[in-house]
């Protein structure tokens, strides 16, 4: 008996990250690609040194970071894959999801300086996920987009 | 204070390097917001809490090495790099580094 309603929770669990993780990852997506359309006029570069014939009036440091959390459905799915092994698509989409997130706020924050360049772009990616805790082991990571913006004289 | 991650600021010229300069934090990520964050888990996605508590600490160690380097008597930080580091227990670092100039 108790076996089953742990059966049973271990499936609503499942249930819940797959139909609820899946749509609000997709929502993301859908953001993600409107924003980065909007955003297309700002230019980032992983060039150390701006264009030395072009004169630029301010430099600032720009960061764009986000925390993402994987769900109930993708912990399960990418442990099934460790077990057989190959491409864990679904941390796939999770990587990629929270990058273009943090390049994102990077840009609007280029924005709203007025820059239209930003230059020596650097990715930073932790792992939020060795807490210790028996109960949280859901795997986050925290993704960091920066560089330097520039304002065009 | 000027803060740039290129090796140089556009336009204008180094008078002095002051050498490096660092700043960093370290904070929990288990006060109160971890209840709410762990209720996120099971749907997945942006956690808002930790997204803010990062920043927060980013900051912190900017202004940390900011000190540092007009402690030093320098007017920019050239050269600006972040690392975070998951210590034990739940605890993150952030750090903060780069090299304190003088700009004419």
């Amino acid at each position: 008996m108790e076996l089953l309603v742990q059966l049973a929770i271990f499936a609503l669990l499942l249930l819940v990250g797959l139909v609820f993780g899946r749509a609000s990852e997709q929502r993301h997506f859908r953001e993600i690609r409107r924003r980065e359309a909007e955003l297309r006029d700002v230019l980032v570069f992983n060039e150390r040194r701006p264009p030395a014939d072009r004169a630029f009036r301010q430099a600032t440091l720009v960061v764009g970071s986000v925390v993402i959390a994987e769900d109930y459905f993708k912990r399960i799915a990418a442990g099934v894959r460790g077990f057989f092994g190959g491409r864990v698509t679904v941390y796939e989409s999770l990587m990629d999801r929270g990058r273009r997130e943090a390049v994102l706020r990077m840009k609007e924050q280029a924005r709203r300086h007025g820059a239209t360049l930003v230059f020596n772009v650097r990715f930073e990616t932790s792992s939020l996920a060795a807490d210790g805790g028996a109960q949280s082991t859901m795997f986050s990571a925290e993704f960091i987009a920066y560089g330097t913006a520039l304002v065009p004289r | 204070m000027e803060l740039t991650n290129l090796e140089t600021v556009p336009g204008r010229t180094i008078v002095r390097h002051l050498g490096l300069v660092q700043g960093s934090t370290v904070r929990s990520k288990h006060l109160g917001r971890d209840f709410l964050a762990g209720l996120k888990n099971f749907v997945g996605g942006e956690l808002r809490a930790y997204t803010e508590l990062l920043n927060e600490s980013r900051a912190e160690a900017i202004e940390r090495m900011v000190a540092q380097a007009s402690a030093a008597g320098g007017n920019a930080v050239l050269n600006v790099r972040f690392a975070t580091s998951n210590i034990a227990a739940g605890a993150a670092e952030v750090m903060a580094y780069g090299t304190a100039v003088v700009l004419e």
